[in-house]
């Protein structure tokens, strides 16, 4: 079964296009990156995808099932990291671990067991009793991500998770999600093109809404005749300009 | 009941809900009866003030219940959290419910400061505490509103501010409508602030029957802004 599918999705707002036509499937397991300049549509399609935006045509399956009209079992197998932190400021670590578990309906013995594997994984346990407010940048990132897989998603969302760290903090994330490869559906949005290349297995390029192509970092060179992935990127997404 | 627990530490681990929330309507109450030390003054007695004080002070449950939502809008936790399976009521509740005991603490307070500053120990008491629950309703549920519809910045504005001066100058609180007259206390009558604190004077007053019609002032208000912010809230949800 495909993790996800696309057929002709369209968002439109009021005369403007922000999603045109796009259609595409997604693999289970695959980490899939939609990469894009500012304003492509990156956000926009996540948001269609995770129900937080009606489409206005088309239609999107996640893991057999109609993301307008099966909203409820949608928001079974998927979370989300948003591309803001997206944790409550003045609980701690493992009080935000704790809500995401509570919201997923998990026992009390359950949530103390997954919280503490979490922490275990993300290294967080040392920060376990710290509010999150006041973690940098870095391990907000990290804890947001925990947040999301806590509920044991089968798809995982994440919007620009390393916009504004630094490259310690934005390499050391990526080693995370690294290891998440393949346990987990991931669909990444980033405009970091080093970010995609090295973490993707499959890579979409769109530029105003549209998708310009979609296939390996390899594949995508191999497309422009660009030797670098750079090259490649701006190759088409200049195409379009012209 | 995860989300109400979570908005619970929220609120009273932020010293200015707390100061807000508690210490200033008590600061207040001992300003005031100081001041009526040296003007002796009906409005000013500590029996008329405090059903008052306890109105004004509930006013902040607004600021706050629309200012959490608010941060949770721009912080994106509640885009994360519509991505659950919370349902509406889920939010609704975990944003409303956990005012409730702070504004009948908050109310607690009011009054026990108030016998400390003299006020007479009767029954009426408890009965003014118990008619507090209409107006908490109200102001949860203009929070909830604002909170929905405003951004943080529109919030602090609209409730920090603006709600919290038309609590105060349209409730009867600080000086007699009757004095200012005309258009001032004709609107005054039609909000639902001096209501709130005639109910509250009129079961410490001991008339009875004074009640009821500013209840059901009260009760409306409540009813239809709840019914509205849930509404606004619910499709906030859908968006």
């Amino acid at each position: 079964m495909k993790a996800i599918e696309l057929h002709h999705l369209t968002k439109q707002y009021g005369g403007r296009l922000v999603i045109s036509d796009v259609s595409l499937s997604i693999e289970k397991g695959e980490l899939f990156s939609l990469l894009g300049v500012n304003g492509a549509g990156k956000s926009t399609l996540i948001k269609m995808l995770t129900g937080l935006l009606l489409p206005t045509s088309g239609k999107a399956v996640i893991l057999g099932h109609d993301v307008v009209k099966e909203s409820d079992q949608v928001k079974q197998v998927i979370a989300v990291s948003p591309q803001e932190t997206a944790i409550a400021p003045n609980l701690s670590v493992y009080e935000n671990l704790d809500l995401m578990a509570g919201v997923h309906g998990f026992s009390k013995s359950e949530r103390k067991r997954k919280v503490a594997d979490m922490m275990q994984a993300f290294s967080l346990s040392p920060y376990a009793k710290q509010r999150s407010k006041t973690l940098s940048g870095g391990w907000k990132r990290r804890l947001s991500i925990a947040m999301a897989l806590i509920g044991e998603p089968e798809i995982l969302f994440l919007d620009e998770p390393t916009l504004g760290l630094d490259i310690l903090a934005r390499r050391e994330l990526w080693r995370v999600i690294s290891e998440l490869k393949g346990k987990v559906t991931i669909i990444l949005t980033t405009h970091y093109l080093e970010e995609a290349e090295s973490l993707s297995d499959r890579i979409c390029i769109l530029k105003a809404g549209e998708v310009k192509a979609t296939g390996t970092a390899e594949e995508l060179k191999l497309l422009t005749g660009s030797t670098s992935f750079d090259d490649a990127f701006v190759a088409l997404v200049e195409e379009v300009a012209v | 009941m995860m989300f109400a627990s979570r908005t619970t530490k929220e609120m009273i681990r932020d010293p200015l809900t707390l100061f807000f929330g508690l210490a200033f309507p008590i600061i207040l109450l001992l300003l005031l009866t100081l001041i009526n030390q040296n003007i002796p003054d009906a409005v000013f007695s500590i029996t008329n003030l405090t059903p008052g004080i306890a109105v004004f002070g509930l006013s902040f449950m607004t600021l706050f219940s629309a200012q959490m939502i608010a941060k949770d809008r721009v912080s994106e936790l509640l885009t994360r959290l519509f991505t659950t399976p919370m349902t509406a009521k889920d939010f609704i509740t975990g944003y409303t419910l956990p005012l409730i005991p702070m504004a009948i603490m908050q109310t607690v307070i009011c009054y026990g400061v108030s016998l400390l500053l003299g006020m007479e120990l009767t029954w009426k008491i408890p009965i003014a505490i118990i008619t507090i629950l209409p107006v908490t309703v109200l102001f949860i549920g203009i929070g909830l509103l604002c909170g929905s519809l405003f951004n943080e910045k529109a919030v602090a504005a609209i409730c920090g501010a603006l709600l919290t001066n038309l609590t105060a100058w349209l409730s009867g609180t600080w000086f007699s409508l009757e004095l200012v007259g005309g258009w001032f206390e004709k609107i005054a009558y039609v909000l639902p602030f001096v209501h709130s604190v005639e109910m509250g004077k009129a079961v410490m007053q001991g008339n009875n029957a004074g009640i009821l019609p500013h209840l059901w002032w009260v009760l409306g208000y409540g009813i239809g802004i709840t019914v509205l912010a849930i509404y606004v809230f619910s499709r906030r949800i859908k968006e």
